[in-house]
């Protein structure tokens, strides 16, 4: 008999602000415990929250991507629970009265299925902060650095069927919060984080319980977590048990989910509204001067690519991945003054793609340049180098050794297209080959690529191939 | 003596030379060793302090940089955070608690140069009617040491009342300045929600919450209402609007001013001296030229049962900081960490305050909210607009503070809807967010009883120009106690 899955993802996308959602400390990463914890984040007494108006054009510029309603009136909530990470003892965020609305957002999978998920709503709320064990011995400690870091949580509908879709929705969902640069989608340091509610039934069956698999910090284990865990339940149900729901955490080390929470644990959070921060009121003009500037979204940039820069899918799907990608292709292909938007895009998806994920760098890391790569594919076009010698230059650029103009003066690496050059490389070449002659005239008369293979070397690639080419027919006649 | 002058005459000797504000400051930090013993209104005497920042008042005076309220000394209840000073909110849970900033209200106060007195007596985290449940024990009322001087701003009203600070800061909640301004015989005003900054109060119910000055009259608290408020960006219920000048109307006259009295507001329940009081006092406005007119009140009796759903239910939730992690009390050897949180908060916290966390974390549980909490909520906006329409047909509304004088020390802490009870004629007030004064107006078996004067939103200055013309014709406020004059 066959099993249905069900699959709705909860995401906590970090916003990109300089400071919290309810006071000025900063939330940069990585810095010592507590000391960006101001008295506000640490619920010191009397301190009231002020809303980081930042968090509000963000949170609407989602919601434009996805189609959603937006929240004309958005109220912030406490929700009430104990718990040393919690400095206040409740959790400002938006329960009832949310700031995105119903949207929806088109998945599409490796076979090039499409299919649309439905996004529930997605809700402003304050990030805790962190148990830290080890650093003083036998105790845990807190770091509040973390606590008051603006979230957008983003709900989807239960409409994925397999963790093949959940990971489709997740990717598509962190390009487009880093797209929309609401969110940096560092999902190491937590920027972006992923919980999975997954359930099975039979076909025609009300919902299944489901389980929540929370803390998975890389797509490959959430789509590994989401099968073990579908597994996990289906064979459970087959052996005559009954699916609790709990919070399971993925183990990668032994590929198992195992408990970490049932409900039975939970809380009642006694939700109210916060009386500290007054209602969020957006007008329909807010939502218009947001939506002016909004960036291209990457289904309709990969669309342009194809039917105005004539570019494969294959290609246009690679330089939409990313917005750092798709900016740096339209600044390279500008600066080359959109002559030869092929070359550009072969250069982009092959060497300077393959120099990043060998290095495992992002495009912002790069050491070469929109700039400087179109130096170097100005000189293609001029001539003034081959697509051989280019992949030379381009490593060399990669090493931090110059500009495209540099390196190739400093090597010495212009192409020799001086004729009275060439044909001293052709006849010295001839000269040393007799007996190729002999049998290229026989017939064989692939011995030309021989010919050119040898005078190439011998110009150290500079020469002009088709020169070349040309100058070793004629002589050969 | 210099604590019997108003603030206005205090100044302009400060001015002149006739003494310093280091003289003021060390007059009323004498007096309050020599009488605070036994009244305990003080938790904490700043004498340092006080005596510190009087002299640098005295710089400014002499440099001819200061203002009206430039070096007269100020008690600030002890729910105002103060910088390198205890702020226990007279509990035990903070009783080591050295809050490390300034309230906004604080903070402005010292700017102008006002000197530290000390902080205040209270109900436990603002929690009472009689500031009996302070963890340092009750203050008494100067008029009467069995007396209790009213809550939960009980201190503040206590050290006016007995000359032992020319000013003091409050906060009322559901009374909590008017209540002990009427039991303790001084003028108190609870401003509009939001005139002055919340920013540093350590919070009961946030959505009440309201901080205005305690003082000997009017015009005192008019100028001290100048110096507190204002627009606070770091409280985001502050409301940003221009700050009035509060003392520009003092003078004007009460020529057609309509008073609406609620007829409701004086039936059972109602000690008939103090009716008497508050009717005699009514009748000496319309000497003044107001005419009275009768409005009505009809859902007051939803106020109180309103206001003890919704002000422990954001208390519940305001106090959950405080679980012995950061700051604050924290049990002996706690075993885990659930331990560790329970005992911190069943030792930490008083009955009451346990009381009212219990209450309304039951009011917002699942299953309750709609029940509970929602219907609070409407009934509040019933008692907000009853008031509304009543303010159709009158300037201001006058009514008793409270339903009797000041009751004894041990009365009612056995009762608590009784106590309760006792704030039906204060809490409506707060329910609508709205400012009102009670000054004082006469004695009911010989303890003081206040007039409560009730306005529209922003209405302060009108409200304070009731109270000083009413001031001019009696002397009701300017009595003391025998034993502190």
């Amino acid at each position: 008999m066959s099993w249905e899955v069900v699959i709705g993802l909860e995401i906590h996308a970090q916003l990109t602000t300089k400071s919290k959602i309810f006071s000025g400390a900063s939330t940069a990463y990585g810095a010592a415990p507590n000391s960006q914890a101001c008295p506000i984040d640490v619920g010191m007494p009397g301190m009231l929250p002020v809303l980081n108006q930042a968090v509000i054009g963000k949170s609407i510029m989602l919601g434009l991507a996805l189609d959603a309603e937006i929240g004309k009136r958005s109220v912030f909530d406490r929700k009430n629970y104990f718990y040393p990470d919690l400095p206040k003892g409740y959790q400002t965020t938006q329960f009832e009265f949310p700031i995105v609305g119903q949207g929806k957002m088109e998945i599409e999978l490796e076979d090039g299925t499409k299919k649309i998920i439905g996004v529930t709503r997605a809700h402003l709320e304050e990030d805790a902060g962190k148990s830290v064990h080890g650093l003083v011995p036998g105790q845990t400690g807190v770091d509040l650095n973390r606590a008051g870091t603006p979230l957008l949580e983003i709900v989807s509908d239960p409409d994925m069927s397999s963790a093949k879709e959940a990971v489709a929705y997740a990717k598509k969902m962190h390009e487009l919060v880093q797209y929309l640069g609401i969110c940096d989608g560092n999902m190491q340091e937590g920027s972006f984080r992923v919980d999975s509610n997954v359930s099975v039934r039979r076909p025609g069956e009300p919902l299944g319980t489901r389980a929540e698999l929370k803390n998975i910090n890389s797509f490959r284990f959430i789509e590994k977590a989401i099968e073990i865990e579908i597994e996990r339940q289906i064979e459970l149900i087959e052996s005559g048990g009954t699916v609790v729901q709990e919070t399971r955490l993925y183990d990668a080390d032994n590929d198992t989910t195992r408990s970490m929470r049932t409900k039975e644990d939970a809380n009642d959070y006694r939700y109210f509204p916060c009386p500290d921060l007054l209602p969020v009121i957006i007008a329909d003009e807010d939502i218009e001067a947001i939506r002016a500037t909004m960036p291209e979204l990457p289904d309709a940039k990969r669309t342009r690519f194809v039917s105005e820069l004539g570019l494969s899918d294959y290609d246009a799907t690679v330089l939409t991945s990313s917005r750092a990608m798709a900016e740096f292709f339209e600044r390279l292909v500008a600066l080359t003054d959109a002559k030869d938007i092929k070359l550009c895009a072969n250069w982009m998806t092959s060497g300077f793609s393959a120099a990043l994920n060998r290095e495992g760098l992002s495009v912002e890391q790069s050491p070469v340049s929109a700039e400087g790569l179109a130096g170097m594919i100005v000189r293609i076009l001029d001539n003034s180098i081959s697509g051989k010698i280019a992949k030379q230059v381009f490593e060399a650029m990669w090493k931090g050794e110059g500009t495209a103009d540099e390196i190739i003066e400093a090597k010495g690496l212009k192409q020799i297209t001086d004729t009275g050059a060439i044909e001293a490389l052709v006849d010295e070449v001839l000269a040393n080959n007799p007996s190729q002659i002999e049998a290229y005239k026989a017939g064989q008369t692939k011995m030309l690529g021989y010919f050119v293979g040898q005078i190439m070397k011998a110009s150290g690639g500079q020469a002009n191939p088709g020169q070349v080419n040309q100058m070793l027919v004629a002589k050969l006649k | 003596m210099m604590h019997n002058l108003t603030i206005k005459q205090m100044s302009e000797k400060l001015r002149t030379g006739e003494f310093t504000s280091v003289q003021l400051t060390q007059h009323y930090l004498d007096r309050i060793d020599e009488f605070d013993t036994e009244l305990n209104a003080y938790v904490t005497v700043t004498p340092e302090l006080a005596i510190s920042m009087a002299e640098e008042a005295d710089k400014k005076i002499a440099a001819g940089e200061a203002e009206l309220l430039t070096g007269i000394p100020v008690a600030h209840k002890d729910i105002f955070c103060t910088d390198g000073v205890k702020t226990s909110c007279a509990s035990k849970m903070l009783d080591n608690f050295i809050a490390p900033y300034d309230a906004n209200v604080v903070a402005l106060l010292k700017k102008i140069g006002m000197p530290i007195l000390g902080k205040t007596n209270m109900d436990e985290f603002a929690m009472g009617s009689s500031s009996e449940s302070s963890y340092y024990g009750p203050t008494k009322n100067p008029w009467d040491h069995k007396a209790v001087p009213g809550g939960s701003s009980g201190g503040a009203a206590a050290v006016i009342a007995a000359g032992l600070a020319p000013m003091a800061t409050g906060t009322d909640t559901g009374g909590s300045i008017r209540q002990p301004a009427s039991f303790c015989g001084i003028t108190g005003i609870k401003p509009t929600y939001g005139a002055v900054s919340r920013f540093g109060i350590i919070a009961y119910a946030s959505s009440f919450d309201q901080a205005g000055p305690m003082t000997r009259s009017a015009e005192d608290s008019a100028w001290m209402l100048n110096a507190m408020a204002g627009f606070d960006a770091r409280d985001s219920t502050s409301l940003e609007r221009e700050t009035p000048d509060y003392t520009a109307e003092l003078e004007r006259s009460l020529k057609g001013l309509k008073i609406g009295v609620p007829a409701e507001y004086f039936g059972v329940g109602l000690d008939s001296d103090v009716s008497d009081v508050v009717k005699t006092a009514i009748a000496e406005m319309e000497k003044l030229g107001a005419k009275v007119v009768e409005v009505h009140l009809p859902n007051k009796d939803l106020a109180v049962p309103s206001y003890y759903v919704l002000a422990p239910a954001e208390a519940s939730s305001n106090l959950s900081r405080f679980d012995g992690v950061r700051f604050g009390y924290r049990c002996e050897k706690p075993t885990d960490l659930e331990d560790l949180y329970k005992r911190s908060r069943s030792e930490g916290f008083g009955e009451e305050v346990k009381r009212r966390i219990m209450v309304g974390a039951y009011a917002l549980s699942a299953g309750y909210y709609d029940a509970y909490y929602l219907k609070a909520q409407k009934l509040r906006r019933m008692v907000r607009d009853d008031f509304i329409k009543a303010f159709n047909d009158c300037d201001v509304i006058m009514g008793p503070v409270a339903p009797t004088p000041a009751f004894n020390i041990g009365e009612k802490s056995d009762d608590q809807v009784s106590m309760y009870l006792s704030d039906l004629y204060t809490i409506p007030v707060n329910l609508a967010g709205l400012p009102a004064l009670s000054v004082p107006a006469g004695f009911a078996q010989d303890r003081p009883v206040g007039l409560h004067i009730v306005g529209p939103y922003f209405s302060e200055a009108k409200l304070l120009n009731i109270g000083h013309q009413f001031q001019q014709v009696t002397d009701w406020h300017t009595k003391m106690p025998a034993q502190y004059q």
